[in-house]
């Protein structure tokens, strides 16, 4: 175990109860470093929300060792320590808002950890100023647009303090402005806070805005490397049912004609640079 | 649908708003009885005055008010002519077999105005006491029954959730229709039979979905470190100003006043002559 891993996961394998086919994680070994921001990709039912829920004790391994921050996730009389340090967010805010009123439900978590009134006060502020939504507190969450009841719930993790946050595809239910909201809030998180951030996407531009993609397969995973690394292997994440951004999977067959263009690109703007660059060397 | 306004809470800062959230429901508590012991006309006039100036201090819109009362609209209807055709007294009017009495137009009435008054006041206090205030409120009202180990607090969790998803599952019941409407179901037409059937292609996905929805809360909440034994704190503190003492004060005091006062004003609907 080093010292600066978030998460640790040694040899995890799991079998949901009384499902026969398998397991649905084999034999996982996968380290997430401190302050890092981690995307996880893979097709339907390859296993990341069933990864996800290892990293806060919501599963426990079947076979193999999940340690959070050094703790042995299986360990029940630290449960709660585990659960503060790994805050989780889902797909849909509607079902994770427990409250009726914003700043009620941020301070769920805090009134759950029995913290003093004072601190839950003040970390239900930072929190919701940290997403942006301090204005709102109170309003009723229900009269919230799409992308602003996922800001709430990622404030009612963030009101825990954790040092990790991960979100299981936490944009795939929203318009293209809420998806913007909320990608920027994690981003601010894991710049400005240092917050850890595992996300779990299949929006493949989402996860060029991690350093390290994982690429997740029948239970494994099947890829590992910065996002230049693994959308540079077209080919193989095609095998794997997954879509490359345009821009890449266009400089991918470019650089088949050209060789001259990179084969490593991954936004439009790389894109349109290293074919402007090409056209100013008149290579073509 | 989207008219049923049941548990919804509208934000405020109004005198109503800022009571104590145990002394609102003790209060209304007092109301209801209050509204049993009415037996005048005049009794009645005095209690809806007295709901009216708190609507008009809780800045409510009346149209939000009367939204409470339309869903039982018909109830109403039907109890206080049942009232009015089956109250032995004074003949009224006759409709073929059935005669309507003054004894019992002035209990149907009565009936009116207990019901409407008992759905406005508990409307006012929904609406202005968020429901974690309001759960928090009966929490702490019924804690002494922890003794008799009735799991209060895990109570009062649910009722905080089912008010918090009362208009979730009101807009979904919505789309449905409209869902099943657009496939060229009908709900509005045929006898009672036909149109329970038609429900139960509602209620199928309704149930489907309520279930999800609770299966991914609870491990929403799981993550937030909900546990069910030991301690919570609160956000908000509930503290008893002097205007709760008042409130109080004054809903008690309409017991004397109205057994004593409002009761014996002979003021009836019921001619004297008769
Ligand atoms: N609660 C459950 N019970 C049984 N099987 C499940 C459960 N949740 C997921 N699975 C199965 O586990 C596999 C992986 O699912 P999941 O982790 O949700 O994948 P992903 O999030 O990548 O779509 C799927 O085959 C799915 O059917
Ligand atoms: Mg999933």
């Amino acid at each position: 175990m080093k010292e600066q891993d978030m998460v640790e996961m040694i040899d995890l394998t799991f079998s949901y109860p009384g499902e026969k086919d398998g397991a649905v994680l084999k034999e996982v070994n996968l380290e997430i470093e401190k302050g890092s921001f981690v995307a996880v990709l893979g097709h339907n039912g390859s296993g990341k929300s069933t990864l996800a829920k290892h990293m806060n004790a919501v599963l426990l391994p079947v076979g193999g060792k999940v340690y959070v921050e050094g703790i042995d996730t299986a360990d029940a009389d630290r449960l709660f320590e585990v659960r503060q340090r790994v805050g989780m967010a889902f797909q849909n805010p509607d079902n994770q808002i427990v409250a009726t009123i914003v700043e009620e439900d941020v301070a769920f978590a805090p009134e759950n950890l029995n913290l003093p009134r004072e601190e839950t006060a003040h970390r239900v502020e930072t929190a919701l100023k940290a997403v942006d939504m301090w204005e709102y507190r109170e309003h009723s969450a229900h009269q919230l647009s799409g992308g602003q009841k996922q800001r709430v719930a990622i404030a009612g993790i963030i009101a825990m303090m954790p040092h990790c946050i991960v979100l299981d595809e936490p944009t795939a239910m929203l318009d293209p402005l809420g998806r913007t909201e909320v990608l920027n809030t994690v981003k601010k998180l894991n710049e400005e806070q240092g917050i850890t951030i595992v996300m779990i996407t299949h929006y493949m531009k989402e996860a060029t805005m991690a350093q390290r993609i994982v690429v997740m397969d029948r239970g494994r995973i099947a890829m590992d490397g910065t996002p230049r690394e693994v959308f540079s292997r077209v080919e193989e994440l095609k095998d794997l049912g997954l879509e490359v951004p345009q821009a890449t999977a266009l400089v991918h067959e470019l650089h088949k004609l050209c060789p001259a263009l990179p084969d490593n690109v991954i936004d439009e703007q790389e894109a349109a640079d290293a074919i402007l660059h090409l056209f100013k060397e008149g290579a073509v | 649908m989207k008219d049923i306004t049941l548990g919804q809470f509208f934000p405020g800062d109004s005198l109503i708003h800022r009571f104590d959230p145990r002394v609102k429901l003790i209060a209304l508590l007092l109301y209801m009885v209050e509204l049993f012991l009415v037996k005048t006309l005049f009794g009645f006039v005095f209690m809806a005055a007295l709901l009216a100036l708190a609507v008009l201090i809780s800045r409510i819109p009346m149209k939000l008010m009367f939204r409470a009362v339309r869903p039982l609209l018909l109830l109403i209807l039907f109890t206080s002519l049942l009232n009015l055709f089956y109250t032995k007294g004074d003949t009224l009017f006759r409709v073929w077999k059935l005669t309507a009495t003054w004894q019992g137009l002035e209990l149907g009435l009565f009936m009116v105005l207990r019901i409407s008054l008992l759905v406005l006041s508990s409307s006012l206090l929904t609406y202005t006491t968020s429901p974690i205030m309001l759960t928090d409120a009966m929490e702490r009202l019924l804690s002494p029954l922890k003794a008799l180990h009735v799991p209060v607090g895990e109570l009062a969790m649910m009722m905080t959730i089912a008010l918090r998803f009362i208009p979730v599952l009101v807009e979904e019941t919505d789309k449905i229709m409209s869902a099943q409407k657009a496939r060229g179901a009908d709900f509005e037409s045929g006898g009672i039979l036909k149109r329970a059937k038609a429900m139960v292609p509602i209620l199928v996905p309704l149930f489907i979905s309520a279930f999800r929805r609770a299966d991914e809360l609870a491990v929403a909440m799981e993550c937030r470190c909900y546990h069910t034994d030991g301690e919570r704190t609160r956000l908000k503190s509930m503290a008893m100003a002097r205007r709760d003492h008042v409130l109080i004060a004054v809903m008690l005091l309409l017991i004397p006043a109205i057994l004593f006062g409002t009761n014996r004003v002979a003021f009836s609907i019921i001619p004297k002559t008769l």
